[in-house]
């Protein structure tokens, strides 16, 4: 079956139009100035404009240029957990400490592989806060405390 | 002559013993991750680079270089030995290496990849070594109103060579450019695109941005099809190239390193463009253009030449000009403003001993590249062994650290996660990740120039082609922009793209 349209270069040009509008919208706080007298906003107001009409050419260029190609598969498990990773790293780092938050973020990330298991995940968190507290404390002496006030008696 | 004593003086800050260390070091994880497929340089650097605010500025820079170029080494090892290119730019060493391989000529094929980096290597130190401190006059003379037009001509370069469709790389560029000005406006203090937030007062941060755009991708496309890799390990006997292979490489060694040093300083390009280009020049130029594909050593080392020449004179323009033709250079910007350098042409007077030390470590470390790869080939293939899923939650955590790392800042790992996701969706999409962040670094320099020139010609936009240098320059950047939008140009570079592909 033909698509008449190029699904990729759709969602691409779709995503720096909204991305545009979004930024063109927010220089509307900022003073513009002339030409002149450039004022904050007037380099990024051309930089915006510029990304809406590129993204709406691509998706113009999307109509009736299309291919069978898919978009191939997306690991969702895999992304929600990764994904995941740095932010719950960034939300127990300082209260929980160093040790807790390498626990928890390698044990996600483990499960974000299919290959996951509980093993695994128990041996990857030992493992890795090992290494990294060798790596980061030890070797390099971050001064990042190894638990955090919350695990302070 | 002057040459010998900035080369002098550079060997002796390389040759301080922390400084060999550092190298040694630099070298060393840059092989290593060049072996391993899912990590490339850019993540790399973009991990240690909080971790080199420790270290003094040349020190620091020394080992980021070791990792790059170190990383083109490591790239080709398991591109002749498995068929699998740790890095894209030894994709093609892995078509005729390969082959070799199978045939028992593992040995000279890694051979002539190490003769070939290294004398590469040599070439492009030297290059940069003499080249440099004109470029450096040169820059000192530019005003603003230069300073826009070569930024716009690299920026337009560097879509030139992109992957993929023109359009698409433009708009990744354009919105680098604008996530590199969210932050306060430098001339009036107003804060643009903070959402609110104090944490983005001071920009999004450099270095969460890159983690997320060249690591957290880069693992969520490999998770797409997780396989095990069958490693065959074969014993590689006899290293040494017979008379015929130094021969029939001697030439392919010479033309891969000059097209690899001229394409290495445009911006974009570097590493992976040369090892392509070179390698068809090599069939076109041989007699017998069918041996290729099937084991001809020309193959590898015409490459493997070039793309060690790309890799190492893309440092000219980010040493004389402080613009960084890839994403690498980039995050070697970066690591200069941590340590409080302003990267420019007044780092060669300011400091030299950074300068000179950084260009002669090269050499060093290029020494010590053939050293060290061709005993440890055995260690090096057996790394590969290492499973995908013990190796990506460790690149996951190391990332998570060192951003943290930086401000102690929740903030910047919640940009992480959203460049991350961001760059997934786009590089599915078909969009090149490379140019947003050459756009990000090059933005507030970009805004800054154009808004300084303004003001010096009382908003006459006509000074971009009044002054000779940057007519030239602007001229330049139209022609280049005008071609590549052509369509019969368009459709040949569309080819020559898929057949690299």
């Amino acid at each position: 079956m033909m698509h008449r349209l190029n699904l990729r270069d759709a969602l691409a040009g779709l995503i720096f139009i909204l991305i545009g509008a979004f930024f063109a919208i927010s220089t509307r706080s900022i003073e513009i100035g002339t030409a002149f007298r450039m004022g904050p906003g007037y380099f990024p107001l051309v930089l915006s404009g510029l990304l809406v009409l590129i993204g709406a050419a691509i998706v113009l260029n999307s109509l009736g240029n299309g291919t069978n190609e898919s978009l191939g598969s997306v690991p969702w498990r895999g992304l929600v957990l990764v994904l995941a990773g740095p932010v719950v790293f960034g939300l127990t780092v300082r209260q929980l400490g160093l040790v807790p938050a390498i626990v928890v973020t390698s044990v996600l990330a483990v499960y974000a592989s299919r290959r996951s298991g509980i093993f695994l995940a128990a041996a990857m968190a030992v493992g890795l806060t090992l290494f990294c507290l060798a790596v980061f404390s030890y070797g390099l002496r971050l001064p990042l405390p190894l638990l955090g006030p919350w695990l302070r008696f | 002559m002057e040459l010998f004593s900035n080369l002098a003086m550079g060997f002796a800050t390389a040759a301080e013993p922390v400084n060999i260390l550092y190298c040694f070091l630099g070298v060393l994880l840059g092989t290593l991750i060049g072996v391993l497929p899912g990590i490339g340089p850019t993540a790399t650097i973009a991990m240690l680079l909080p971790i080199t605010f420790a270290l003094n500025p040349a020190t620091s820079l020394i080992m980021l270089a070791g990792i790059y170029y170190g990383a083109q080494y490591g790239g080709s090892t398991t591109a002749i030995l498995i068929n699998l290119p740790g890095e894209s730019s030894s994709a093609v060493t892995a078509i005729d290496g390969y082959q070799m391989a199978r045939q028992g000529r593992a040995g000279p094929a890694l051979a002539a990849a190490a003769l070939g980096s290294f004398f590469a290597g040599t070439v492009a130190t030297v290059l940069i070594a003499l080249f440099a401190p004109p470029l450096t006059r040169m820059a000192l003379k530019f005003g603003p109103a230069e300073y826009f037009s070569l930024m716009l001509l690299g920026l337009i370069i560097s879509i030139a060579l992109a992957h993929g469709s023109v359009l698409k790389a433009i708009a990744m560029i354009v919105l680098g450019l604008m996530l590199g000005l969210v932050g306060t406006d430098i001339y009036t203090g107003t804060p643009r695109f903070t959402l609110g937030r104090l944490e983005l007062a001071d920009g999004l941060n450099f270095v969460a941005v890159a983690v997320g755009v060249f690591g957290i991708a880069e693992i969520l496309r490999n998770l797409e099809n997780e396989r095990d890799r069958d490693v065959m390990i074969r014993k590689v006997t006899n290293l040494l190239p017979t008379r015929e292979d130094l021969k029939a490489i001697f030439a392919p060694i010479l033309r891969g390193t000059g097209l690899g040093s001229m394409l290495g300083i445009l911006p974009g390009g570097g590493a992976i463009l040369s090892s392509f280009a070179a390698y068809s020049i090599e069939k076109r130029l041989s007699s017998s253009p069918r041996r290729f594909g099937k084991g001809a050593i020309e193959g590898v080392a015409g490459p493997e030449s070039a793309n060690n020449a790309g890799a190492q004179t893309s440092f000219i323009p980010m040493l004389t000009l402080g613009i960084p033709a890839n994403p690498v250079m980039a995050l070697m910007i970066g690591a200069m403003i941590i340590q409080g350098i302003t990267p420019g042409p007044n780092v060669a007077t300011d400091e030299p001993e950074l300068f000179w030390g950084v260009i002669a470590s090269m050499w060093l470390g290029n020494l010590m590249l053939v050293l060290l790869n061709l005993p440890l080939i055995g260690l090096w293939v057996r790394l590969l062994t290492i499973p995908y899923y013990v190796l990506f939650p460790t690149i996951l955590v190391f990332s998570a650290i060192g951003v943290y790392s930086i401000n102690s800042n929740a903030f910047d790992l919640f940009t992480v996660a959203v460049f991350g996701g961001l760059s997934y969706v786009l590089v599915k999409l078909g969009c090149e990740p490379a140019p947003l962040l050459l756009g990000f670094v090059l933005g507030p320099m970009l805004e800054e120039n154009l808004r300084r020139a303004m003001i010096i010609s009382r908003g006459d936009p006509m000074v971009f082609v009044t002054r000779p240098i940057s007519a030239v320059l602007i001229f330049l950047a139209a022609a280049v922009l005008i071609v590549v939008l052509l369509p019969s140009v368009a459709k040949k570079r569309e080819e020559v793209f898929l057949e690299d592909a």
